[in-house]
C-alpha cells in the first residue's frame, strides 16, 4: 500500500511549523460547498478542488471547509456559502473554479463580498 | 453525471449523511471479462427494509429541503444503461451497501474519471470520516486507508491543505500506475 513517504511527511511537518497562527487578528471563516447530487452534477468538485489549492497557499488556520447537502436551490448550483465570523453568511451561485478563487481571495481573505456572484444574504 | 467518480462521490455522501464514520469503496476493473464493479459500504444508520424500494424512487428523499432524491436512481440508471446490475442492501443500525456493475466496452459507458479528485474532496469536506479505498485493474491493485494515514500524521489533521494535496497526488500517481 502506498504510504506518504518519510520525505513527504518531513516536508509537511516543516510546512506546518512555518504556518503562523492568526488567532489574534483572524476572524474565523466557514466555507460550505454544497454537494448534493445537483451540486456534484453541476461541477462542485472542481470548485472544492480550486478551494483546496487556495487553502494550500494561505497560512491562515482559521478557515474551515465543509460539505453539505443540497439546500433546495438546485438551478443555481454549484453554490458556496461563506460565513465570516460576526457577519451574515453570503450564498454564492453558479460558482466555478475562477469564481471560487476570486471569492476566496477577496471575500474570505479580505472580507469584500463579491456581490456580482452572490445569490443571497442569510439573515 | 459525466464521470463515474462523481456518482461515487454522491453515493458516499449519502452514507455520511446517514451518520457513517467509515466508508469502504471498492472499484474493480476486470478488462478480460469486460466488467467494472463498484461497491460502496458505509456504517451509517441503515435503511429500514420497507424503505429499500422507496429510496430508489427519485421523488423520495429523507431530506427536508427538497422533495427529490436523485443520487441512487441516477447511479442505478447509469449501470443499467451499460448492461450492468445494481443492488442496494442495508441493515438498520449496521449500514448500507451499494453495488453497481458496468460493461466496460458498452457504448454508453462513461469514464471512471478523476477518482483521486473525488477522494480528496470527500476527505476535505468530511474530516471526521475514515475512508478505505481499494482499486484493482485486472491483477494489479492499490489501496489506501485514511486510518493508517492519520496514524502516520501523528496529530496533523488529514484535511490540512498541504497534506491533502500530497495525498491526492499520491493517489493519482498510484492509479496511473495501475492502468499502465
Amino acid at each position: 500500500m502506498p504510504k506518504l513517504t518519510i520525505e513527504d511527511l518531513k516536508k509537511i511537518r516543516e510546512d506546518a511549523k512555518k504556518m503562523t497562527t492568526l488567532r489574534e487578528g483572524g476572524a474565523g471563516v466557514k466555507i460550505t460547498v454544497h454537494m448534493g447530487t445537483c451540486g456534484i452534477a453541476a461541477g462542485a468538485r472542481d470548485v472544492m478542488d480550486a478551494l483546496l489549492e487556495e487553502l494550500a497557499e494561505t497560512d491562515r488556520q482559521d478557515i474551515h471547509v465543509m460539505n453539505s447537502g443540497c439546500m433546495g436551490m438546485c438551478s443555481s448550483e454549484p453554490n458556496v456559502t461563506v460565513a465570516v465570523e460576526g457577519r451574515e453568511p453570503i450564498i454564492y451561485q453558479h460558482v466555478d473554479r475562477n469564481k471560487m478563487r476570486q471569492i476566496f481571495r477577496r471575500h474570505v481573505l479580505k472580507g469584500e463580498v463579491q456581490t456580482d456572484f452572490a445569490l443571497a444574504r442569510m439573515e | 453525471m459525466r464521470e463515474l467518480s462523481l456518482h461515487i462521490m454522491d453515493i458516499i455522501e449519502n452514507g455520511i449523511s446517514a451518520g457513517a464514520d467509515l466508508i469502504t469503496l471498492e472499484v474493480s476493473e476486470k478488462k478480460k471479462e469486460d466488467l467494472l464493479i463498484i461497491k460502496i459500504t458505509d456504517n451509517g444508520r441503515g435503511i429500514p427494509q420497507d424503505e429499500l424500494e422507496k429510496v430508489m424512487d427519485p421523488f423520495y428523499t429523507t431530506r427536508k429541503t427538497r422533495r427529490v432524491g436523485l443520487g441512487l436512481s441516477l447511479f442505478k440508471e447509469a449501470a443499467k444503461r451499460c448492461g450492468g446490475e445494481f443492488q442496494l442492501s442495508s441493515k438498520e443500525g449496521k449500514g448500507t451497501e451499494v453495488y453497481a456493475s458496468f460493461q466496460m466496452d458498452h457504448i454508453d459507458m462513461p469514464p471512471i474519471g478523476d477518482m483521486a479528485g473525488s477522494f480528496s474532496c470527500l476527505i476535505m469536506g468530511n474530516s471526521k470520516v475514515d475512508f478505505v479505498y481499494m482499486h484493482e485493474v485486472d491483477n494489479k491493485s492499490f489501496d489506501i486507508d485514511t486510518r493508517h494515514i492519520r496514524q502516520e500524521l501523528e496529530g496533523l489533521p488529514i484535511n490540512s491543505p498541504k497534506v491533502l494535496r500530497r495525498l491526492t497526488n499520491t493517489v493519482r500517481e498510484s492509479l496511473k500506475e495501475l492502468k499502465s
